[in-house]
């Protein structure tokens, strides 16, 4: 109530102006801008992460089956439509693992909340420098059986 | 200059004993975040890019690694912490949602059994693998 009850909030709340535009106070790293959107991405992908996990224990579960249930599961691992959700998983993963190594940096570096704007930046770069490649590697095979002239 | 006796507090103490949990909590978010930052993209590398990536996985190959320590206990780690942090990662997120008590307190429980499941499922798989079988 003491934080909502500001009239400093609430007139970031009712304001319509970009939130570019306005000088924002201290503490709405959060609320507006990158800040509340690299929030809410860490978020989203750290459910699907998870949500992805509980799978992925439950099929390495399978070699204590035996060694053809495991090869099964595994093959639906290698066809087109599940490669092109790896390289989601990937990117899912390594954008939580970046944007974290950033919110350490923010919670523990004493210049982290100051330079947390280009932090973000630094993290969006990355993720593209190492996606980049990373896709190709990983979709290597997949492009290969669907475009390639070797059968 | 005698005063009378003062009465004795009616009210509990004010400064109650507070748990840290929460504190620990966060703390371990990050601490077991920046060794799964190691862990995890090391694994991802290995299985979906290294080497003909995914394409070369199957049990044979799960029985090599296994064959090693170094893996059994990369993995079981791995499976430990992630399954800790996501767990508590999600326990926020229903905290954060979830506003009645009765659903709140139910999807917590879900979470805590299916999350203390897996995690018992894939420490029983790492120690109880058989190479043999394939």
């Amino acid at each position: 109530m003491s934080v909502r009850g500001s009239s400093e909030w609430d007139g970031i709340v009712a304001s319509k102006t970009p939130v570019s535009l306005r000088a924002l106070p201290i503490g709405t790293l959060y609320r507006g801008g990158e800040g509340m959107w690299t929030w809410v991405l860490q978020r989203i992908t750290g459910v699907s992460v998870f949500f992805f996990l509980f799978v992925h224990v439950l099929d390495t579960a399978l070699v204590r089956v035996s060694p053809e249930a495991y090869d099964l599961i595994i093959a639906t691992y290698k066809t087109p439509i599940v490669n092109v959700l790896e390289v989601g998983l990937v990117g899912a993963v390594l954008y939580h693992a970046l944007n974290g190594i950033r919110i350490i940096l923010i919670d523990f570096w004493k210049r982290g909340p100051r330079v947390q704007r280009q932090m973000t930046w630094v993290v969006a770069g990355v993720w593209l420098v190492v996606m980049i490649p990373g896709t190709y590697y990983m979709m290597i095979h997949t492009i290969d059986a669907l475009f390639g002239s070797t059968p | 200059m005698s005063s009378a006796p003062l009465a004795a507090p009616r009210s509990g103490s004010r400064t109650k004993q507070r748990s840290n949990f929460e504190l620990y909590g966060w703390l371990f978010m990050r601490i077991s975040g920046i060794v799964l930052v190691v862990l995890v993209l090391g694994h991802l590398f290995i299985m979906n890019i290294l080497d003909g990536g995914v394409q070369r996985i199957n049990f044979a190959f799960v029985a090599g690694r296994w064959a090693s320590p170094f893996w059994q206990i990369w993995d079981l780690s791995m499976l430990w912490l992630a399954m800790l942090h996501g767990g508590n990662g999600m326990r926020t997120i229903i905290n954060d949602y979830a506003e009645r008590n009765q659903t709140r307190f139910w999807l917590k429980m879900l979470l805590y059994v299916s999350t203390a499941f897996i995690i018992a499922l894939g420490t029983l798989v790492i120690f109880t693998f058989d190479p043999s079988l394939g």
